[in-house]
């Protein structure tokens, strides 16, 4: 398992074994394979991963909100939050920890909130489910969200319509709503994407902020790195639905230890170095298709240190006494890292 | 609001003058004495005709003059029915036509919306694949089986269910709309009872809610569908709201564009009535009322017939613009 960064603490969250499979037309696909991670109060965790490597799939899956009928989470995954298996509560016992307990924002502000309601109307309706509050009450609430999340004039915002505002503005919304509760664990998938530069780091400072107000811990999915590095704790890196490597922003950034996060690294464009005519090294290949999974390594067909044994046999998620773990027979940096858990079979 | 209304209007009168200019037209393309009279008049018998109608006077005049009357609902008098007004005529046909319509239209539309939202909600699942198969079944089964079921299934029951004369409900029965009737502005209108529409209308309505529930079904539930895949789905389901919050409140209003399209669409209907179940249970409004001055070639209540038919339509797009303003607020802006 992977260790947390603060070990003292129990975690508010612990994902174990959690694999998600679909069912499609070729056949059964298993888009979260074997994924283990805790989250702990106020802290925020990034997942990071090229397209299609299953971080939104893990993030709905925690939240119970995949399609039913074609998707399917392992009987043995589970996912503890405050003494129950989210894996296998009821839909009632979700609806009341949806949006009250955890809380989801998503990468498309444009699209998420309902077009045809006011602003106002949207963050009262988490209100209307999770609280007791009144009519005037949860308007008030709403008024204060919106103040909170730094919309202006929230008076008057608040019987606006979604078209009226501008992206940023709308995922601000949206933090609004999810934060309405105030939440353990606020999921946010890619909650940037959508937005130009300028308007992503004003969104992720008021994460930030809001998450140390209200000691919310954040789930962050992005396959942006250098947004990692500006707001995370810890890291799992994640690849075809595995988790490849984790730690803590500090050692993935300083020491990676799998060749995929060391390519990930290289191809976040960095300040100051930037030569001209010098293009971005990007990872050569493309992710394997989920149907076709090779026997070895997921990795091994677009890594540079691949050996035979890399094709033939997949590594174990090793995990080291530091808190860390990665998925790789011959890892970058092995001298201060060896691993000491299960290590045995396995060429140091 | 109200400058959007009044914009609406005003495009809109150059297209109904085009309207009636071209019914006017083309009901002129062959002479329409020729065939009222038909081959046995002699020509001062036309000649006189022709005259007394004003269709002697240049073409311009006899189109101001039609708009003049309409104005005022003026489409002078039946040629079939003689000493009986186009006006009374259509203001008479009205409620027959709607006292079947809009009943069918309303549980059509509830039933349909109900259904579709169901169908789309459990797609894939076994129930969605019922009603589907149901709507299909529905659609293929054409008015004419139901017609000929229904009669069989009013004929069938007990006689003295509903009275006497409810198997007449079914079929040769012209005269029920004088059962009951208001007096409106010194006219006698036919608005049936209680128990006549049931006796008389219960039929004609069922069948036509059978029949449109099919399509309605498949067009509400594609609309749902693509509701269903929307973003704001998910963010509705993250914040906890329940399967029937999702369905009725956040769906059906972003839907209501789409059904308040195919309802106003519809809406012109529910004057002009179906003219296949008017003719088949006898139902003295618009559409057979319309179908019966063709035949007979009653050329002044065919043009005031359309001429009105026309404004109906034109009214109930425009009614459609205002309502879209209404429902969806991105509209209301532009
Ligand atoms: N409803 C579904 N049916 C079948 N396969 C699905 C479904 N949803 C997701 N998948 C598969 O699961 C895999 C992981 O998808 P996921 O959306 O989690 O990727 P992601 O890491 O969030 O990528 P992105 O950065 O593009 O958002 C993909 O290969 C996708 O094809
Ligand atoms: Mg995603």
């Amino acid at each position: 398992m992977i260790q947390a960064g603060q070990p003292h603490s129990e975690p508010i969250l612990s994902v174990r074994h959690l694999t998600t499979r679909f069912r499609t037309d070729l056949g059964l696909v298993t888009a979260v394979d074997d994924v283990s991670f805790d989250i702990h109060a106020g802290e925020t965790v990034g997942i990071v991963g090229e397209s299609g490597c299953g971080k939104t799939v893990t993030s709905k899956s925690i939240m119970r909100l995949l399609p039913e009928r074609v998707s399917r989470i392992d009987p043995a995954s589970k996912i503890m939050f405050r003494g129950m298996n989210l894996a296998t509560a009821s839909e009632s016992r979700m609806r009341s920890v949806r949006g009250d307990q955890i809380a989801m924002i998503f990468q498309e502000p444009m699209t998420s909130l309902n077009p045809v309601f006011r602003i106002g109307w949207q963050i009262e309706e988490a209100l209307k489910y999770h609280t007791d509050l009144n009519r005037a009450q949860r308007r008030q609430r709403s008024i204060e969200m919106l103040r909170l999340v730094e919309i202006p004039n929230p008076e008057r915002r608040i019987s606006e319509y979604p078209h009226q505002l501008s992206g940023g503005m709308r995922q601000r919304v949206m933090i609004a709503i999810a934060l309405c509760c105030e939440p353990d664990i606020l999921i946010a998938d890619e909650p940037t994407t959508a937005l130009d530069v300028t308007i992503q780091a004003q969104i992720l400072n008021l994460m930030e902020g809001l998450k140390r107000k209200l000691n919310t811990a954040i789930m962050l999915i992005t396959h942006n790195l250098g947004v990692v590095a500006q707001v995370c704790d810890r890291v799992l890196v994640m690849y075809a639905g595995r988790v490849i490597e984790s730690g803590t922003v500090h050692d993935i950034f300083h020491r990676p230890q799998h060749p995929y996060t060391q390519a990930l690294l290289e191809s976040i464009p960095k300040r100051g170095r930037r030569e001209h005519g010098k293009r971005l090294p990007t990872i050569p290949g493309i992710v394997p298709s989920l149907h076709h999974l090779p026997a070895g390594c997921r990795f091994a067909e677009r890594c540079r240190f691949r050996q035979d044994q890399c094709v033939d046999h997949e590594p174990e998620l090793l995990e080291t006494s530091d808190g860390r773990a990665y998925r790789c027979f011959f890892p970058i940096t092995q001298a201060p890292m060896a691993p000491t858990i299960g290590g045995s079979d396995v060429p140091a | 609001m109200w400058s959007f209304i009044l914009r609406r209007l005003l495009y809109n009168i150059p297209v109904y003058l085009g309207i009636i200019l071209l019914v006017m037209v083309l009901l002129r393309v062959r002479n329409p004495v020729y065939a009222y009279l038909g081959k046995n008049a002699d020509a001062k018998q036309i000649e006189e005709f022709e005259k007394s109608f004003g269709l002697k006077d240049p073409f311009i005049v006899q189109y101001g003059r039609f708009l003049w009357n309409g104005i005022q609902l003026d489409f002078g008098e039946s040629w079939k029915y003689k000493g009986t007004t186009v006006r009374e005529k259509l203001l008479g046909a009205i409620p027959p036509s709607l006292s079947i319509t809009v009943p069918a239209l309303v549980l059509t539309s509830l039933l349909s919306i109900t259904v579709g939202l169901l169908s789309a909600f459990n797609r894939g699942r076994l129930l969605d694949r019922l009603l589907v198969i149901a709507a299909v079944l529905g659609m293929s089964i054409s008015f004419l089986v139901y017609i000929i079921f229904g009669q069989f299934f009013g004929a069938a029951l007990p006689r003295n269910v509903f009275g006497e004369d409810w198997p007449l409900a079914i079929v040769g029965y012209g005269d029920w709309y004088r059962l009951s009737s208001v007096d409106i502005f010194g006219l006698t209108i036919p608005v049936p009872d209680a128990m006549t529409w049931v006796k008389f209308c219960l039929l004609p309505v069922l069948i036509s809610v059978v029949v449109a529930m099919g399509y309605d079904t498949r067009f509400y539930r594609a609309v749902m569908v693509e509701e269903c895949n929307r973003d704001y789905i998910i963010t509705a389901r993250a914040k906890g709201a329940t399967k029937s919050k999702i369905m009725f409140v956040h769906m059906l209003k972003n839907a209501m564009i789409p059904i308040i399209t195919r309802i106003m669409t519809t809406l012109p209907f529910l004057i002009t009535g179906s003219i296949l179940l008017e003719m088949y249970f006898n139902i003295p409004g618009m559409g057979r009322t319309l179908i019966t001055a063709i035949t007979d070639m009653d050329y002044p209540m065919i043009q005031g017939f359309t001429a009105v038919i026309a404004l109906l339509y034109i009214l109930s797009i425009i009614l459609t613009d205002v309502l879209y303003a209404l429902v969806d607020p991105r509209v209301r802006l532009s």
